[in-house]
């Protein structure tokens, strides 16, 4: 079971008041790690408009996403990338009764504490907008919101957590509707959770002192990270996810649900594909199921899609090295 | 008689923390009994009781509608097996459910509770909060109320026993063999009521 406590106790984004005759308590790590556990094989759609939303919804979303473009949008245009609309992230809310999340950028204290008087369900601070501060990620744990940061590698995750991201989902390359990447780095984050996870059964203090130099991050998230074999929070898979079998697959590596992004609404047949990734994702156990959510599309009709390895912007890089 | 077997529906939200919960409680309890994951109509059917955990209602109805999951669930319940709803999966019980700010939605509902819910009532996840409640009538003095994006009641039946209040608000029920929470057990560490619902399974074993 993934634990739900933060490490800090009671931060500026904890927040006591009385609620009639009842003493209540918002933005502790329960409440913002718990959130993200409701999500949990789950698909969370991005989505640019009311309309792209409501199909979200109707298609099974857990939660949708605004963007001002999708990915594969930002990254044509080029120029700076900021958070979306204002005006249309809160039509969206009016809209939908499931979570709505938006992007702020890497670093941008102020676009995230905008995001949170607006009252979305979770902030997204992504590699996907142009950072605003590549050296240093906003402090979470002074937000009542809950966060949820992308991770490359195991030390990126947990550098996250420390901060107070309430959930990560691992990067792939967004907009390019390829899954390559985000299967290598949720392989990476698999592998070193092993590593570390035999040094502690091993009981080997001085090498998980060791880990935690080497990740940049404290000794009690690597000991608590290893003691549990997974990431102490609830992790996704984003970035390239096009099809029902890309989905399915990221289910089997080990991931407790998916993000989409532009694979759905830069396809042809958005809504047929939603409701596809969605059973895919709920069954991937079973591949008669997936088999049918893949039919349900057509290839002809996804995302054209661009190779990794020839990329002038490699959007994953973003506020990796802090 | 054998043991008894408890399924939690894993279709999606938070599925193993009630698997947790719910063996402890029988661990404490001292009874013998098995805790699994259900998706298919089939594993549902061989249950002696069920929990719908939370998640995202919407999303809970419409895959469970896609499987026959929803139907063999209906038939049990029909047949007598306690259930636990538990935020979403409290809605999913109801009769009739609203979104406080979209209103009337059109979400398959299993259509039992005889409840008329409100969900998000509290607001969003900003406004998800922690309590101390209290659910005298089954012995539970001090809980620790953990409501995410919860629901509550708005109107409940007259067979419907109102088990807990916040603020005026109804957040706990129970309806013959059937119990409803708006906040989430599963996250506290709490079993005494994952061991009430165990006991409402053994007792109709």
């Amino acid at each position: 079971m993934i634990p739900l406590s933060g490490d800090l106790g009671d931060t500026k984004g904890v927040i006591k008041e009385n609620i009639g005759s009842f003493g209540t308590t918002r933005g502790t790590s329960t409440l913002k790690r718990g959130f993200a556990h409701m999500l949990k094989n789950g698909v969370v759609m991005d989505v640019t408009t009311v309309e792209q939303a409501q199909i979200a919804e109707d298609a099974g979303a857990v939660a949708v996403m605004v963007l001002d473009k999708l990915p594969s949008d930002v990254r044509k245009a080029g120029g700076v990338a900021r958070t979306a609309s204002i005006r249309i992230i809160q039509e969206i809310m009016d809209s939908v009764t499931i979570p709505v999340m938006a992007k702020c950028r890497i670093g941008h204290v102020y676009e995230a504490m905008v995001l949170q008087e607006t009252n979305v369900d979770m902030i997204d601070e992504s590699e996907v907008l142009t950072p605003a501060d590549e050296n240093h990620h906003i402090w979470k744990w002074d937000f009542t919101s809950p966060f949820v940061n992308g991770a490359r590698n195991l030390g990126e995750a947990l550098r996250r957590i420390e901060e107070g991201a309430a959930m990560i989902r691992t990067k792939g390359e967004p907009g390019t509707g390829n899954v390559a990447e985000a299967v290598i780095h949720i392989k990476n984050v698999n592998t070193e959770l092993r590593r570390i996870k035999s040094i502690y059964d091993a009981g080997d203090e001085q090498d998980l002192i060791s880990v935690a130099r080497e990740l940049k991050v404290s000794y009690s998230v690597v000991e608590e990270t290893a003691s549990l074999g997974r990431l102490p929070v609830v992790n996704f898979a984003a970035g390239g996810i096009s099809t029902p079998a890309d989905a399915a697959y990221l289910m089997t590596l080990g991931c407790d649900g998916v993000f989409v992004g532009s694979g759905i609404f830069k396809a042809d047949d958005a809504k047929e594909r939603a409701q596809a990734i969605v059973l895919a994702t709920t069954f991937w156990e079973d591949p008669d199921k997936v088999k049918e959510a893949q039919k349900m599309i057509d290839e002809r009709q996804s995302m054209l899609g661009l190779d990794t390895k020839n990329l002038e912007l490699r959007m994953q890089e973003r506020g990796s090295t802090a | 008689m054998s043991g008894i077997n408890i399924g939690v529906l894993a279709v999606q939200g938070d599925v193993v923390e009630n698997i947790m919960a719910t063996k402890m409680a029988i661990e404490e309890l001292g009874l013998d009994g098995i805790v699994t994951e259900v998706k298919t109509p089939e594993q549902i059917s061989d249950l002696d009781g069920l929990i719908i955990p939370g998640g995202e209602s919407t999303v809970i109805g419409t895959l469970s509608l896609v499987n026959g999951s929803l139907k063999k669930i209906k038939e049990k319940i029909a047949s007598g097996m306690p259930v636990f709803g538990i935020c979403a999966g409290m809605i999913m019980l109801s009769k009739k459910a609203k979104d406080r700010v979209v209103g009337e939605m059109d979400q398959p509902l299993l259509d039992f509770l005889d409840v008329k819910i409100e969900r998000n009532t509290f607001g969003r996840q900003k406004d998800s909060f922690e309590s101390e409640i209290s659910m005298d009538k089954i012995g539970i003095k001090k809980f620790q109320g953990v409501f995410i994006r919860a629901p509550s009641i708005l109107e409940a039946g007259k067979d419907v026993e109102i088990l807990s209040k916040f603020n005026e608000k109804i957040i706990a029920v129970k309806q013959g063999n059937i119990i409803g929470t708006a906040f989430h057990p599963e996250l506290t560490g709490d079993l005494s009521l994952h061991k009430y619902f165990v006991n409402l399974i053994k007792a109709k074993h």
